[in-house]
């Protein structure tokens, strides 16, 4: 079981996430249309870029836009749980060893307790994250089933890895579960709304193109988020 | 019944059809032969194939659901923070719903739609900027208002605001006679107090072409007036069009794309034909979106640019100010407190802001700024066409506690307001909640304090 969950179901994991993320690139760049969309792309080129560069990385900064600012709190938990998310698995010692086993090569590692810190955080963001979906009527309108089930995809491989981690079970049940819940978040990041692993990017940067270019950024020094 | 006689999927292109609505006062039979019209599902969804594009679509399905977005919307504020008013909720139960059903929607949920895109939002964009993604509601909003155009589910007044566009190349039935006649009286009638005072229709080459909101031609022509004195203090080589001088376009609130193009073709003709080096328009924020920001697109310009650069009334004014082609008699600056309203039309969605604070630097000694301000203000409450929507007067009046609130806590009483809409709106909020605030253009405020020079002053 070991075998199969690390060896082919790892590779197809991995296929259809690189695939996937590739391919939601190009549908979503291919299906650009500057007289639907009203947005002359192409033209303006550098302010184009300018503003979708700004548009992205003032998001990227906890704080950096009036919205974040008007939402202190959940900010953090949006940072917290992103920042996490998707540092601790990459340099993870554990992650790193088998990487190198494998493939022969590994990236820097976090120290043992940093990552297990992180680990935590990720979930604890993530029961904020659920509670204030249900204690705030203007999120619990807009909440679906589905949104919780992706909360449930994120969270399950750190849950299942902090369990195996501290042998708090029985630590090679627990070890495919992690594995295999890692798999279904791979998979599920092309193929579901955790997309915005990269559509974040274009769709800021398509927003920010129409604002830099169309919507003032050619006559003021550019929207303040 | 399926297609009314007056309530029908087909857009007003004929004097007898609009003839025919306005009789209908209010709209009473329109909309009890609404209850009535049947959806066409397959002609929605394959609409919907075509042009819910990946911009769109992805909008639709990366939402986070995350409700960030609720604050920002001022119709979500002035209804006691009502959840059905979230920017995602209004989007994802019309434009959401219409998509799962693949378009097989029924009247009753076309009502709904169309009750929802036009009075619960005035596609002022500003969620767009508290989106974490930049789903932008207010072009969300835009595209269903166009779909439930073309299934007949429009507003009466903006189905016939449309119908004037597609008729008179106007948002009111001025026919060019009409317009013409306008200008000439208007000369006739103010020359005397302002010797030299031109109105030149048609003048090729001129550095300034200057186009108009079609109320001004109908209802406050002495806006025509006042702008001819200030391009004649100014000394600008200026002129209007004989046609192709209507900016605005109801029918870009009314969702008729294809009326968006025939209004601003016939602008953008104007400038083809006569040439000048640039084109003013008048104090109107949806005149400019819909002319100069959104009409190369329905034009297919693929530039994204009008034929000739095109400058709002604010920018033609600051201009003005900073060179010196207009001074101001310092004494005559205004002295009480003064707030400035900013359209979210050339200001959020045009870059403008500064201008409008440039101008205020000249001409106020106590300019207060509304919070929020700027690209982040409020819309006024009356944007999108709400305004002239009797079917939604009363969800209007709500949402205009908003900007009444953000007046007040300036403590000024009088509002600059250079847009014809938000001005519409900032009067009926006096109306209906008696703040004791007063409101006006640009146009007259200068006339009031700016310096004459010697030579354009009338004979004693
Ligand atoms: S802020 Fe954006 S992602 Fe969040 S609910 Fe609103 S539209 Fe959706
Ligand atoms: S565009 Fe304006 S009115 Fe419409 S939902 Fe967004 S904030 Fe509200
Ligand atoms: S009426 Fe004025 S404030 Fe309201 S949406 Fe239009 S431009 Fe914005």
């Amino acid at each position: 079981m070991y075998e199969f969950v690390t060896g082919p179901l790892a590779i197809f994991a991995f296929v259809v996430f690189f695939v996937g993320v590739i391919w939601r690139a190009i549908w979503y760049i291919r299906g650009l249309n500057w007289q639907m969309d009203r947005v002359a792309y192409g033209q303006n080129v550098v302010y184009g870029l300018k503003g979708a560069i700004r548009s992205i990385v003032r998001w990227l900064i906890p704080f950096g836009t009036h919205g974040w600012r008007f939402y202190p709190g959940f900010t953090i938990l949006v940072f917290t749980f992103h920042v996490c998310l998707l540092v601790t698995p990459v340099f993870l010692l554990g992650h790193n060893l088998l990487l190198e086993e494998r493939w022969g090569f590994r990236l820097p590692s976090l120290p043992e307790a940093v990552a297990d810190v992180m680990t935590l955080a990720v979930m604890v963001a993530a029961v904020f994250i659920l509670l204030r979906r249900i204690a705030l009527p203007e999120v619990r309108i807009l909440t679906k089933t589905y949104d919780i089930v992706l909360i449930l995809i994120a969270v399950a491989p750190f849950l299942t890895g902090f369990i195996a981690y501290h042998q708090l079970g029985d630590y090679k049940f627990w070890l495919i579960a992690h594995i295999l819940c890692g798999e279904i978040m791979l998979v599920a990041i092309p193929l579901t709304k955790l997309s915005h692993f990269i559509l974040f990017f274009l769709s800021r940067a398509q927003l920010g193109m129409d604002f830099g270019t169309k919507r003032g950024g050619m006559k003021s020094s550019g929207l303040p988020w | 019944m399926p297609e009314g006689i007056l309530c029908n999927k087909k857009p007003v292109d004929t004097v007898d059809q609009l003839q025919a609505l306005l009789a209908d006062k209010s709209g009473k039979q329109y909309y009890e032969e609404m209850k009535q019209l049947d959806v066409n599902g397959d002609a929605l969804w394959a609409t919907l194939q075509k042009t819910l594009k990946s911009r769109l679509r992805t909008w639709l399905e990366i939402c986070a659901h995350c409700g960030m977005c609720a604050d920002s919307c001022f119709f979500y504020l002035a209804n006691g923070r009502d959840p059905e008013q979230v920017p995602s909720y209004k989007i994802q139960s019309t434009l959401g719903e219409l998509v799962r059903r693949k378009g097989q929607v029924d009247n009753a949920f076309m009502h709904y739609v169309m009750d929802t895109a036009w009075s619960k939002c005035t596609c002022c964009n500003r969620c767009a900027m508290y989106c974490p993604f930049g789903i932008d509601m207010g072009v969300m909003f835009g595209y269903v208002r166009g779909l439930c155009f073309s299934q007949g589910f429009v507003p009466w007044e903006l189905k016939i605001g449309s119908g004037m566009h597609r008729i008179y190349r106007a948002q009111m039935d001025v026919t060019t006679e009409d317009w013409v006649e306008t200008c000439g009286w208007m000369c006739e009638e103010y020359e005397e107090d302002w010797p030299g005072l031109e109105f030149p229709v048609d003048k090729p080459n001129a550095d300034i072409i200057y186009t108009v909101n079609a109320r001004e031609v109908k209802h406050y022509p002495e806006d025509l007036a006042e702008a001819a004195i200030l391009f004649h203090l100014a000394g600008e080589n200026w002129t209007v069009p004989s046609e192709g001088w209507e900016e605005t376009s109801l029918a870009m609130f009314a969702g008729d794309w294809e009326g968006c193009k025939k209004q601003v073709e016939s602008v953008y003709a104007a400038m083809d034909r006569l040439k000048p080096k640039r084109m003013v328009v008048t104090e109107c924020g949806h005149a400019y979106r819909a002319t100069v920001i959104e009409g190369p697109f329905w034009a297919g310009l693929k530039s994204g640019r009008t034929p000739v650069e095109s400058f709002h009334y604010v920018e033609w004014v600051a201009e003005a100010l900073r060179t010196g082609k207009l001074k101001i008699d310092p004494s005559k600056r205004i002295k009480e407190p003064v707030t400035y309203q900013d359209s979210c039309n050339y200001i959020r969605n045009a870059g403008l802001r500064s201008c409008a604070r440039e101008i205020m630097s000249y001409i106020a000694e106590d300019f207060r700024e509304m919070a929020p301000c700027g690209e982040h203000n409020f819309c006024c409450g009356g944007g999108g066409g709400l305004n002239g929507i009797g079917r939604y007067r009363e969800a209007r009046n709500v949402g205009l506690k908003v900007k009444r609130d953000q007046i007040l806590a300036t403590g000024a009483k009088l509002v600059v307001s250079p847009c014809h809409n938000c001005w519409d709106a900032i009067r009926d909020m006096e109306e209906i909640y008696h703040i004791g605030i007063r409101w006006s253009f640009l146009k007259p405020l200068l006339l009031k304090m700016v310096v004459v020079p010697e030579h354009l002053r009338p004979e004693e």
